[in-house]
């Protein structure tokens, strides 16, 4: 553990190449089935030593505050402490070159193939799973966010305004992220 | 035609770039709203095939978003789609990565993520809510998302084999029973 702090504090200052971080990143993309986060934990601290398990918490936190997929937002983060802007860029762009390749793939077999009745009843079929997936994963993170009243009303008013009123995105998080944040604070001094 | 689809495209998907909290799948009613009800882009059920095919594939859920783009405009729509998605919430990233270390404490990051988890996870139930109805149109579709959702939900297995299954199932339907 003492070892594997160190390393990671002393690559810090060491040069990065473009290559190995769009390479790393890539990586990350392409093995990410499911859960990113877990490979991007065993990627960068594991493999590389490019951050510590404490920095590696810190960058996760940051990347799931802010908009955007959090590994989006971690990628960007890791490739500018390395390399600045360009170095932003070219973490993004290998996290998401090789799952765009892929995917134009099963676009092109769903436009030649989508039409046939038995593709269409598969198709039928993962896509009544993916719907139970989502379902599924709101369903494992607040059982993990153990939620108190506020998050509750703040969760049923942001549902409500997307599901039911149609409310654009931006309104919802606008009108939200105040008020939860102020019953946050409140229940905190509590 | 197509030019105005670009435009349009950069503009919808870039308009929701910073509601993305937790992912591209808080903005998927966002994204139904504007694609299959007021553009009238895609019927229900091709968003809905579209979203399962996003799934399946690796990497993260903003390609869902790419798919998209390249369903109405080819190569370039993909491009133009996973550009405006991806660069308001890139910016500000990049703007925080650049002041976090006074900005950010930890005491606060935990208060600001406490706060802001019920939003994307309020967000998502919509999201399956918008997909379920557009996909569950058999009793087995949904003992399919039922099934999924309990199992995503309640255990740590790769979610992947659920929506395997689910393609299986359906698959075989079609050929057992002709429907």
């Amino acid at each position: 553990m003492q070892e594997r702090v160190s390393a990671a504090a002393s690559s810090a200052q060491e040069t990065v190449s473009y290559g190995s971080i769009f390479l790393v990143f890539s990586k990350i993309g392409l093995c990410g089935f499911g859960g990113v986060a877990a490979w991007a934990h065993r990627v960068l601290v594991d493999e590389r030593r490019w951050y510590s398990d404490r920095e590696y918490a810190d960058l996760l936190s940051i990347g799931s505050v802010l908009p955007g997929p959090n590994i989006c937002n971690m990628s960007i983060m890791v490739g500018d402490r390395f390399r600045g802007p360009l170095g932003a860029a070219t973490a993004l762009a290998g996290l998401l070159a090789g799952p765009l390749l892929i995917l134009v793939c099963l676009a092109l077999l769903y436009d030649r193939y989508g039409d046939l009745p038995v593709v269409q009843a598969v198709i039928g079929g993962v896509t009544a799973a993916a719907a139970g997936l989502v379902f599924g994963t709101v369903i494992k993170l607040a059982r993990r966010l153990r939620p108190r009243f506020g998050n509750i009303l703040v969760g049923v008013l942001a549902f409500l305004g997307a599901a039911m009123l149609h409310l654009h995105v931006l309104l919802i998080v606008a009108l939200m992220v105040p008020l939860s944040l102020v019953l946050a604070l409140r229940e905190r001094q509590r | 035609m197509k030019d105005g689809v670009l435009g349009q495209l950069a503009l919808t998907f870039a308009a929701m770039s910073l509601g993305a909290i937790g992912g591209a799948n808080a903005v998927v009613p966002e994204i139904h709203q504007q694609v299959v009800t007021l553009h009238g882009w895609l019927n229900d059920t091709t968003f809905a095939n579209l979203f399962a095919i996003a799934q399946a594939a690796p990497g993260p859920n903003v390609m869902f978003v790419s798919l998209i783009g390249w369903h109405l405009a080819g190569p370039l729509g993909l491009v133009v789609a996973t550009i405006a998605i991806c660069l308001p919430s890139s910016l500000l990233t990049f703007g925080v990565s650049r002041i976090r270390r006074r900005m950010m404490e930890a005491g606060w990051l935990k208060l600001l993520q406490t706060a802001l988890m019920p939003i994307p996870l309020a967000l998502m139930a919509a999201s399956a809510l918008i997909m379920a109805q557009a996909a569950d149109h058999t009793l087995l579709t949904v003992v399919v998302t039922l099934g999924t959702a309990l199992f995503v939900g309640f255990s740590n297995r790769n979610p992947l084999w659920a929506l395997t299954a689910g393609g299986i199932l359906g698959g075989l339907t079609f050929l057992f029973a002709g429907t």
